[in-house]
């Protein structure tokens, strides 16, 4: 545990005259999950590549479990990383099981465990019922947990996942999820990169913000949300709308949190929840209350905001729904 | 080694899957026994021709079909790979660049090696059954063992191109204008400084620019040895001058090598 399993210092790649990773700098333990947020082009692809040794640093070092990655000293530590890249169509003309057998034996399996290992994978993202058809045959969704199955060949230490669950059913992105958490407990490392928000928030311990190239902020959600500082949103019900509204109107310590737009909704800052609350559940006329905060969403809204000033505020924080 | 295999062994068995060995095979097949028996056609008799005459008609058959069955087959390797996404993910895996680009060269060339094997083999296995003559294994050992040399030079050509593009549809069309090139273009640009320019190139500076053209190379190392009766064009004058048969073969496996080599270097330095 005392030397990270992935360590950027630094790091920052050049094409040409573009930066397209600007100084990086970043750890994951062993049993972390990292999400990676940003919109395209923000460098997550390119952070994922320089993690995996594919391309070199242009400044900077990056090291994976203590080698750089691009190093011939790291060659054998590959066999340990899973990879699931953004657009990876395999090969058409082959069936699904040929498709795993072939990458199973190159990372260093002899046939026929690598057979055994093979079905194990196609069960586990439930794909067995196709493995015999040619992957030309499969939708988007069989394609994707292919590559999922491709990616977990081998019980990686790390594992990197660029938009794991496009194309999933909402059954199949939950089993996916499984899987990762099940990893993580086994002491796998994950980071995922994902443009699907809703969902994430649960399974992993610390987010990255990226936006073209440069880190916008970084830590686990509850530090996110305290740097954003953004509002929670409470919202008393009762049967009797007009009654709790004018209750409210009138008491100085809610009116102020009201907002204009919606009907019975306070947006109050996170330091002043409980006070407002307080006030709240001492009101005869409540019958129910619903307090929501900041989701990673939002979050991540907040800062890509922050950087870019240019952005107009089109989806305000605290939405009356 | 494990790895090259590996790749070698998908390569293979895709070749066999999509029918490349299959169909390549019967092309040269066809095309070998036609010429065998009707090869004399043209002079009015039907029936098994001279065998200098039917290795010449095949190996001036065989320069332009293997150059382009060769770029066919192998055009696509990487820049093929490369659209669908798996060079980047193979990449990742333990495996070298230079360990994937013979693994596929290995199994692409023993596709076509097979394929010339037994589509021409089995018309030296048919002279033999109707003459008995040993000489004609001798004559297609030299024909098939060259025209597989000829077939591996432009599979590692086509990986030159496959490694230096970035679409699929430009490598096609720059295979095209290599085959037109080595097969077509430079043989008559040779013919025009002959016939056009007075004294432009000795005989032997001839043969020195036709090492410069793999499929030249195969013509030399095919015809040199036959009646020159069978041979015309720009060929029968090199003919004359004396390069050995094992430096004409030497040629060719440089033409194998160092294409190869330097796909090696281009895929190393290649980002993605």
């Amino acid at each position: 545990m005392n030397t990270p399993l992935v360590s950027l210092v630094e790091a920052g790649k050049t094409y040409g005259q573009l930066d397209v990773l600007n100084a990086m700098t970043m750890s994951l333990n062993e049993g972390e999950v990292l999400g990676l947020f940003g919109h395209n082009g923000a460098g997550k692809t390119t952070m994922m590549k320089l993690i995996l040794g594919v391309i070199s640093p242009s400044r900077g070092t990056v090291e994976v479990m203590g080698m750089a990655p691009d190093s011939k000293a790291a060659w054998y530590s590959r066999s340990k990383v899973g990879y699931l890249p953004e657009n990876v169509s395999f090969y058409e003309q082959l069936t699904g099981l040929e498709v795993l057998t072939y990458f199973i034996k190159l990372k260093g399996f002899a046939n026929k465990v690598g057979k055994k290992h093979a079905i194990d994978l196609l069960e586990q993202v439930g794909i067995t019922h196709a493995m015999n058809r040619q992957v030309k045959t499969y939708s988007k969704g069989m394609r994707q947990r292919l590559g999922l199955a491709q990616a977990f060949i081998g019980e990686p230490k790390l594992l990197l996942l660029d938009e794991p669950t496009v194309g999933l059913d909402p059954i199949a992105t939950r089993d996916f999820y499984k899987t990762v958490d099940q990893l993580k407990s086994n002491g796998s490392s994950v980071i995922l990169c994902s443009h699907v928000l809703p969902g994430v928030e649960q399974h992993i311990d610390r987010a990255m913000i990226l936006s073209t190239g440069q880190l916008l902020a970084t830590g686990t959600l509850t530090e996110l949300r305290q740097q954003a500082a953004l509002p929670v949103v409470i919202k008393p019900f009762s049967f009797k709308a007009e009654k709790l509204h004018d209750v409210i109107a009138k008491n100085d310590k809610l009116s102020r949190f009201l907002k204009s737009v919606c009907e019975n909704t306070l947006i109050v800052p996170e330091q002043e929840k409980l006070t407002v609350l307080k006030q709240l559940l001492s009101l005869d006329v409540l019958d129910d209350i619903h307090v929501e905060s900041a989701n990673l969403e939002q979050v991540y809204q907040h800062f890509l905001e922050k950087n870019d000033v240019k952005i107009q505020k089109n989806t305000p924080v605290g939405k009356c729904e | 080694m494990n790895q090259i295999l590996t790749v070698a062994n998908k390569e293979f068995h895709d070749g066999l899957r999509n029918r490349w060995l299959l169909s390549i095979t019967l092309i040269f097949a066809l095309l070998s026994v036609g010429l065998t028996y009707f090869g004399a056609a043209a002079s009015g008799a039907v029936g098994v021709t001279s065998l200098s005459t039917t290795v010449a008609s095949l190996a001036s058959l065989a320069v332009f079909l293997i150059p382009l069955i060769a770029l066919l087959l192998s055009y696509d390797s990487f820049v093929g790979e490369q659209e669908s996404g798996t060079l980047l993910l193979l990449l990742t895996y333990p495996i070298s660049k230079s360990q994937l680009l013979l693994g596929k060269f290995i199994g692409q060339g023993g596709i076509i090696s097979l394929a010339t094997l037994l589509g021409f083999g089995a018309s030296a296995v048919l002279l033999y059954v109707q003459s008995g003559d040993t000489d004609i294994f001798s004559a297609f050992g030299l024909f098939i063992s060259s025209a597989i040399l000829l077939g591996l030079s432009f599979i590692a050509i086509s990986y030159l191109i496959s490694l230096s593009v970035s679409e699929k549809s430009k490598a096609a069309g720059f295979a095209l204008i290599i085959w037109f090139l080595f097969a077509l273009a430079f043989d008559l640009a040779l013919l025009a400084l002959l016939v056009g320019v007075e004294d432009g190139v000795t005989q032997q500076g001839l043969t020195q620019l036709m090492m410069l053209n793999p499929a030249d190379i195969f013509r030399l190392v095919n015809l040199s040895g036959l009646d020159s009766s069978d041979v015309n064009g720009a060929l029968s004058v090199a003919i004359n001058a004396n390069l050995s048969q094992t430096q004409l073969v030497t040629a060719l496996v440089g033409w194998v090598v160092l294409p190869l080599a330097l796909a090696i270097l281009i895929f190393k330095k290649k980002t993605l």
